[in-house]
């Protein structure tokens, strides 16, 4: 072991498949250096378990930096771990200290069914995106830029929303599982810019109606899910989302 | 949950600004002067059924929401921060409402139900002498500190939550909002506080 590295003990949950019961097991993750990440020390203890003969710790990663969403894991007790504004492959060891006991948990919604030990099935969040997360054009050649004009402040927020990585850490922290903050910042980028407006009202009642259906639970504006994200998605998009709604619910020319 | 809980914050706005008469400490002249307004009025009467329709919509609201969210994360887990992320009030929006509840049924045991009795059968009502005869008993003083304490709480999240449930954050209101409902909460409870507190010291006579 070199200079500074440590040993920690985790408390992982192990889960068959989504019809199964799991459980917590503990490992120890001995010789782990600071500068890793956090899904690197998994690695760590997922070789050791592999070359004793045992079943390595399943979870879901892709990118390790930040902008996939896949590294969906709750640590003691928050999305993502101790840090604001990170996923947990851009968390690094030196985040905790020699001799800790590190809890982790898959993230916990109806909605989001176990696929195995920490990797859950986000394809709700898909099915909300096929609601209505889209722009209708006709294919043919590209059209110039700046064919319609944007103002800098518009172009700027549907930005800031348009960053969610759909990671779901939203739904993770909120003590309700509300998909609120994902949703509306899906909402929000589109039609926030003139080519998403024409259909804006459809968009959002439908994408709505799928986020029920999915059966994640209700936003009580607690503010956890823009405490957690990743992406700092802000609470006003929400709002937007909110206006949206009534709004179409109010005035759409359907019955 | 945001129509039916401000409609709820402006009838707190009429109730306690009447109950504040006692505080001219007149014997209770100017309160009881309009506590018999109250009773009597035909337009007060209507808004008395309307609110309570409002509460029990509110109450409905709250039970449904609660469930739902409840069925929205079966496994709960193991080890939750919440504080990490949000206020601890916040997430105790049901216990803080049920309290009030409680509250709510005992308070209308110690005021309503005699006034309405004494409407019904035409008897003259004096309703701030009830009132210091309740406020005479340590126990109702502490269980109007409690009602009085889950009220703040439940209004310092549930005021400006009101305002982004109905669509309203904006850069330069939200901050606005967020203040007023501080101080209107604070206001409003101390207020109510200090109600049982005084009678019972014997300050307002
Ligand atoms: C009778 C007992 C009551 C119960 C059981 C109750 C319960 C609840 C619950 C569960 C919520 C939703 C949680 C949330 O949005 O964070 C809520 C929200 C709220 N309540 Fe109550 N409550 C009660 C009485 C009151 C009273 C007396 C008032 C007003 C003076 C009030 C005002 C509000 C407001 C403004 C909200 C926020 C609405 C929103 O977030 O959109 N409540 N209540
Ligand atoms: S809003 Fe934030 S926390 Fe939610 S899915 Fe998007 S990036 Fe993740
Ligand atoms: S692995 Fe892609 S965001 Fe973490």
């Amino acid at each position: 072991m070199s200079h500074g590295n440590m040993n920690l003990t985790l408390k992982v949950w192990k889960q068959k498949n989504k019809d199964t019961k799991g459980r917590f097991e503990t490992y120890d993750a001995k010789g782990i250096s600071p500068d890793m990440s956090f899904l690197e020390m998994f690695d760590v203890v997922n070789e050791q378990l592999i070359s004793s003969g045992k079943e390595p710790i399943a979870f879901d990663h892709d990118c390790r930096e930040g902008i996939c969403g896949m590294c969906s894991m709750y640590i003691n007790g928050r999305p993502h771990g101790p840090k604001g504004g990170i996923t947990t492959c851009q968390l690094h060891m030196r985040s905790f200290k020699n001799g800790d006991t590190i809890v982790v948990e898959p993230w916990r919604s109806a909605a989001f069914p176990v696929i195995k030990d920490l990797a859950v099935d986000r394809s709700s969040f898909d099915r909300i995106m096929s609601a209505g997360g889209f722009v209708s054009v006709n294919t043919g050649n590209a059209k110039d830029a700046n064919n319609i004009l944007i103002p800098k402040d518009d172009a700027d927020t549907a930005f800031d929303a348009a960053a969610c990585i759909g990671c779901g850490a939203c739904v993770a922290a909120c003590k309700n599982s509300s998909a609120m903050l994902f949703v509306s910042a899906k909402v929000s980028q589109l039609s926030l810019l003139p080519q998403g407006k024409i259909e804006k009202q459809d968009r959002v009642l439908n994408m709505v109606k799928q986020m029920d259906e999915e059966g994640f639970g209700n936003c009580t504006n607690t503010g956890a899910c823009e405490a957690e994200c990743p992406k700092s998605i802000s609470l006003e998009n929400i709002a937007r989302m909110n206006r949206e709604y009534l709004g179409a619910s109010f005035t759409q020319n359907k019955v | 949950m945001g129509l039916t809980g401000l409609f709820l914050i402006s009838f707190l706005v009429v109730h306690v600004t009447l109950n504040s008469f006692i505080f001219f400490n007149d014997g209770g002249a100017s309160f009881n002067a309009g506590a018999d307004f109250m009773a009597h009025n035909p337009v007060v009467r209507i808004l008395e059924i309307g609110l309570f329709a409002g509460l029990l919509l509110h109450i409905f609201q709250a039970l449904l929401l609660t469930l739902e969210n409840r069925k929205a994360r079966p496994t709960p887990y193991q080890v939750v921060n919440g504080g990490a992320n949000s206020s601890w009030y916040s997430r105790s929006m049901g216990i803080l409402g049920s309290l009030l509840l409680l509250f709510l049924v005992v308070h209308l045991g110690n005021f309503w139900v005699p006034t309405k009795i004494a409407v019904f059968s035409h008897a003259e009502h004096d309703t701030f002498a009830g009132m210091k005869e309740v406020f005479a008993q340590w126990y109702f003083v502490a269980i109007y500190l409690v009602g009085v304490i889950s009220l703040l709480y439940h209004l310092l999240h549930g005021f400006q939550s009101a305002f982004q449930s109905l669509g309203l954050n904006h850069k330069k209101y939200t901050p606005l909002i967020k203040k007023t409902g501080i101080w209107f909460s604070i206001i409003v409870c101390a207020l109510f506080a200090a109600m049982p507190v005084t009678m019972f010291l014997g300050i307002i006579k």
